[in-house]
């Protein structure tokens, strides 16, 4: 009967959240979810299974976290300008997730996070291209995309 | 009942402000960055800090003053930071990766080649490199 029960839900919320909410758009938009989740059924793609839930608001505090953090940083390069002042490079980093939605949220975050660009994935050898605009401590950048976001990650999704 | 926006107590107008400042603050960086960075995949990163805290500062303050000024919590506003966050990757994945086929096609020499072998790609790439785009 549903599919996607999180997707449903979240639908109706912000069915709710566009237009109010009212037991008339109430109805509405829980037809539109269900309908809409029907749909995304027969488009087959593969379910993710989020393991451990609970783990979903540290990821998301942490990655705030670094994103407040990594604006700074970014603003701080752009203002001092100085043509030498950073040093841009590339990154080859090998990744040992293999579920695309856990890929897909770690291309969502480090895309997000100022000062570090998901350039492409290689599903060969499961290695990732990135672009950094510091790469200074690139040791650093290897350790907080294995250890902080990767490790998380798995955990989440198993 | 909406009031107007001068008769909003101190403490909201404070926040909104703040936020609004943080937000469009960062959002001009990112248009100065975008501008007076030398090559594509460091421009690349400047706008981020517009789809990053630019676009929350700015939800946050018209979130603050809508739930003042009109009397219930409006968090409509939450949508457009989910689905900009959501669809900048795609965006950046595109122009990226189409800057790669260029510079690889093209030889440009100072990108790494296709992730055939794990060769650590930590040399200063990028560094002198002309102007482009």
């Amino acid at each position: 009967m549903l599919p996607y029960p999180l997707l449903t839900l979240l639908l109706i919320l912000m069915w709710l959240l566009l237009n109010g909410f009212t037991r008339g758009h109430l109805v509405l938009g829980v037809l539109v979810a269900v309908f809409a989740s029907w749909a995304m059924a027969s488009l087959r793609p593969d379910k993710p299974r989020l393991v451990k839930w609970y783990l979903l608001p540290k990821l998301f505090g942490i990655v705030l976290y670094d994103i407040v953090k990594s604006n700074i940083a970014v603003a701080r390069i752009i203002l001092r300008s100085g043509r030498r002042s950073h040093n841009p490079g590339f990154l080859t980093v090998p990744l040992d997730i293999e579920n695309h939605t856990a890929i897909a949220v770690l291309a969502v975050v480090l895309t997000s996070t100022p000062g570090s660009a998901w350039l492409e994935y290689d599903s060969n050898d499961r290695t990732v291209l990135l672009h950094v605009l510091d790469i200074d401590n690139e040791a650093e950048w290897r350790d907080t995309i294995k250890n902080r976001y990767e490790k998380l990650l798995m955990e989440i999704f198993a | 009942m909406m009031q107007s926006a001068a008769d909003m107590p101190v403490w909201a107008a404070i926040a909104v402000a703040f936020f609004l400042l943080i937000g469009s603050g960062l959002a001009l960086i990112g248009a100065i960055g975008f501008l007076r960075l030398p090559t594509f995949y460091e421009r690349i990163h400047a706008p981020t800090l517009g789809t990053s805290w630019g676009i929350g500062g700015v939800m946050l303050a018209s979130m603050i003053f809508f739930t003042v000024s009109s009397g219930r919590p409006v968090f409509h506003e939450l949508l457009i930071g989910i689905f900009v966050t959501v669809t900048t990757p795609i965006t950046f994945m595109l122009l990226a990766r189409a800057a790669l086929h260029r510079d690889r096609a093209e030889g440009n020499g100072n990108v790494p080649d296709k992730p055939n072998r794990s060769q650590p790609a930590g040399e200063d790439l990028g560094e002198s490199d002309p102007r482009k785009g």
